[in-house]
């Protein structure tokens, strides 16, 4: 394993492979418990998961990123995902995207200088009989204004 | 402690319910009772789909549950002042809330709820109530049948699937029951990757009555020999994971998942996949390389998956209202559900209403509504008030309907008769502040964030796409870059594997058909803004 890794940050992911590697098509569910568990999938995790799936390192680097949802980097304390598909559009998303990007200061990618919240789109949140809709963690909120979405970011940034 | 026996009060868990505030309105309830001494059982069912009645509050009575609704947090002591656990009282009934018997409101009396029939009146968690309202019913009907008997009832039925490509279920599982040596390892695949906008019912089927998935699935392994099963989860849907997971767990404790299911020698075991965000990933071979672990990109067909699909076997894939239906099949017969319905379309369809609509929720009906009976009888118009300019059917590769097409009834050859498809059965409507210009080119600004990159008239196309649409909105050479984009179209449709980049010229022709209007230069103070949002 390359040096970047603090050895706490190794032997988690040395330990999540130990027990996803016997799993069929192991290398999703293995990704989403290193995300989940570190917050983001580190590219120096790349060669140990290839040497214990039997895979390229280019292999796993070209999984990682064809998905949208997985990230190579770390992210803010909350990660707000704003939808923006067409049912959210009809009910004004733009607006509200543009609201929000006004208020943190910030574009898609990108977190906020306090390092609390991190906005990232979305395609769809199948709550489409109350859009527009945004995901702050793992949490849909439905029929957003800017006046919901600010109270929203602030009890994130409060927390 | 005032003495009334235990009141059941319902309140959803449904992500929708809990996206306006169902966790709230049920932690009022739960301390409003406490303050007052009462005790009452709170149950968190699924959602009964009247979305813009949420959170959907219901008391249970001798006569069936009364509702009240939409319920916010600060109504709730209001309510207990009216006595509303008493809901035959007069104050009950005068409280501005109270929507009477749930079961006659005429939102839910006039649909036909087969697939949905338990969904918003089960606690989705409960295999006892899951058992309560005829599950597992459909199982122990296939476990006295062979599997050619089953497959056969689920031809008859003439189920078709209802993920949007419309084959006919009973035809695959036929082919996956015949494929490979005896004894081959074969597999179900679930695809629940639920990308389209607009679609929220295979949400809807995995958090509120999550059993009926895994009745379906486990009388698919048990109709081809398949002993494993994966429902591969879209990742915006993390409530749905933790339901499956926990139904899951429940099933195999009580011996319907795992060995010997109800006794018999079958095996079926179900795992939860989770996918990552990738919109592509909903066409069934790009889904199963992303289940061996690779990139999603689109496989040549053939081999068909029913021959050679999760790790080189035969699989059968299928949606999860498809699977979700295939319960009541075996319960009821195949004639039942085939009685419903128009031409080759049999059965009911989950129809969702969505976008700009002032009733939104779950609709399931059976073939052969008008798109105008959708949005007005159930949807009551646009939620703005004004009028309905356009309606995309079918997801982001949907057309976009005109007022003139709203009677075209809900089937999927007439819907291909004027170039549209019913998909998964989404509806999303558009007020006439829509800008239809600026549809089109979200339809290949989508196509390129999505396209896997296998086939160059998708990868590329789209992209070209949305920069020809760009010189026509600001007016550069309108007419030949017209002519551009319905020969891009035409490459698209015809040059690329799968529906993604074969189905983007939907949106964008019909678009330009039905609301060429939109595609005239516009003022330049207006366009300026347009630019700006389309940019922004």
């Amino acid at each position: 394993m390359a040096n970047a890794l603090s050895i706490e940050t190794s032997t988690t992911i040395q330990s999540l492979i130990a027990q996803h590697k016997q799993m069929a098509g192991a290398l999703m569910p293995l990704l989403h418990a290193i995300q989940d568990t570190i917050g983001y999938i580190p590219e120096d995790s790349y060669l140990p998961i290839s040497k214990a799936l039997a895979l390229s390192v280019a292999e796993v680097h070209g999984v990682v990123t064809f998905y949208h949802h997985f990230r190579t980097h770390p992210v803010g304390n909350h990660i707000l995902h704003v939808c923006r598909a067409e049912s959210c559009q009809a009910m004004g998303s733009e607006k509200l995207e543009a609201s929000i990007k006004a208020k943190l200061n910030i574009d898609y990618h990108q977190t906020t200088s306090d390092g609390a919240i991190t906005l990232e789109p979305i395609y769809c949140l199948g709550n489409c009989a109350c859009s527009p809709a945004v995901m702050m963690d793992d949490e849909v909120y439905g029929r957003m204004d800017s006046q919901k979405m600010a109270d929203l970011i602030s009890e994130a940034r409060a927390s | 402690m005032i003495k009334v026996p235990m009141i059941k009060v319902y309140v959803p868990r449904d992500s929708t319910a809990l996206s306006v505030g169902a966790n709230r309105t049920a932690n009022a309830i739960q301390q409003e009772a406490q303050k007052r001494g009462i005790e009452i059982e709170l149950i968190r069912n699924g959602s009964r789909g009247l979305f813009w009645l949420e959170p959907f509050v219901e008391v249970a009575t001798e006569s069936g549950r009364v509702a009240f609704a939409p319920v916010q947090p600060n109504d709730v002591a209001g309510l207990f002042d009216a006595y509303f656990l008493n809901p035959d009282s007069s104050t009950a009934k005068a409280h501005p809330l109270y929507l009477g018997l749930t079961e006659e409101l005429e939102w839910l009396k006039k649909q036909q709820r087969l697939t949905f029939a338990r969904i918003g009146i089960t606690d989705p968690v409960s295999i006892e109530d899951y058992l309560a309202h005829d599950g597992y019913k459909g199982l122990a009907n296939a476990l006295k049948l062979t599997p050619a008997e089953i497959v056969k009832i689920v031809t008859d039925s003439g189920l078709r699937g209802r993920g949007g490509a419309a084959f006919p279920t009973g035809i695959k599982w036929n082919t996956v029951l015949g494929a490979g040596e005896k004894g081959v390892q074969k597999y179900i695949v679930c695809n629940a990757d639920e990308g389209d906008s607009g679609t929220y019912s295979d949400r809807m089927v995995m958090e509120d009555d999550p059993f009926v998935l895994i009745e379906g699935m486990t009388i698919a392994g048990i109709a081809v020999g398949a002993n494993q099963g994966y429902i591969y989860l879209r990742s915006e849907y993390p409530h749905a994971l933790h339901i499956l997971n926990e139904a899951i767990s429940k099933a195999e404790a009580a011996g319907y998942l795992g060995d010997n299911i109800c006794g018999s020698n079958h095996t079926f075991k179900l795992e939860v996949r989770r996918a990552a965000g990738a919109y592509v990933c909903g066409e069934e071979t790009s889904l199963l390389e992303s289940l061996e672990g690779k990139r999603g990109l689109v496989r040549f067909k053939p081999p068909l998956p029913a021959i050679e699909g999760l790790f080189g076997k035969p699989t059968v894939v299928n949606n999860v209202i498809s699977l979700a239906t295939i319960p009541i099949i075996l319960d009821k017969g195949a004639q039942f559900y085939a009685d419903y319905g128009m031409g080759r379309s049999r059965g009911t369809l989950p129809i969702q209403l969505a976008g700009n609509i002032k009733h939104g929720g779950l609709v399931e009906l059976a073939f052969g509504a008008t798109l105008r009976e959708l949005l007005y009888d159930f949807g009551g118009g646009s939620y703005t008030g004004k009028p309905i300019r356009a309606v995309q059917v079918g997801g982001p590769l949907g057309a976009f309907l005109p007022e003139s097409q709203f009677d075209t009834p809900l089937d999927y050859e007439e819907f291909s008769k004027i170039w549209a498809v019913l998909g998964h059965g989404g509806i999303v409507a558009f007020d006439d502040t829509v800008d239809m210009a600026k549809m089109a080119r979200y339809a290949f600004e989508f196509c390129a964030i999505e396209s896997c990159g296998k086939c160059t008239p998708c990868r590329i196309g789209s992209t070209r796409g949305v920069e020809v649409i760009d010189k026509i909105i600001n007016g550069a050479d309108v007419e030949k870059n017209t002519k551009l984009v319905r020969d891009l179209s035409d490459t698209m449709l015809n040059g690329s594997l799968c529906a993604l980049g074969g189905m983007t010229p939907y949106p964008v022709l019909s678009a330009m058909n039905h609301f060429a209007e939109d595609f005239v230069p516009k003022p330049k103070s207006t366009l300026k803004k347009i630019i700006d949002i389309v940019v922004a």
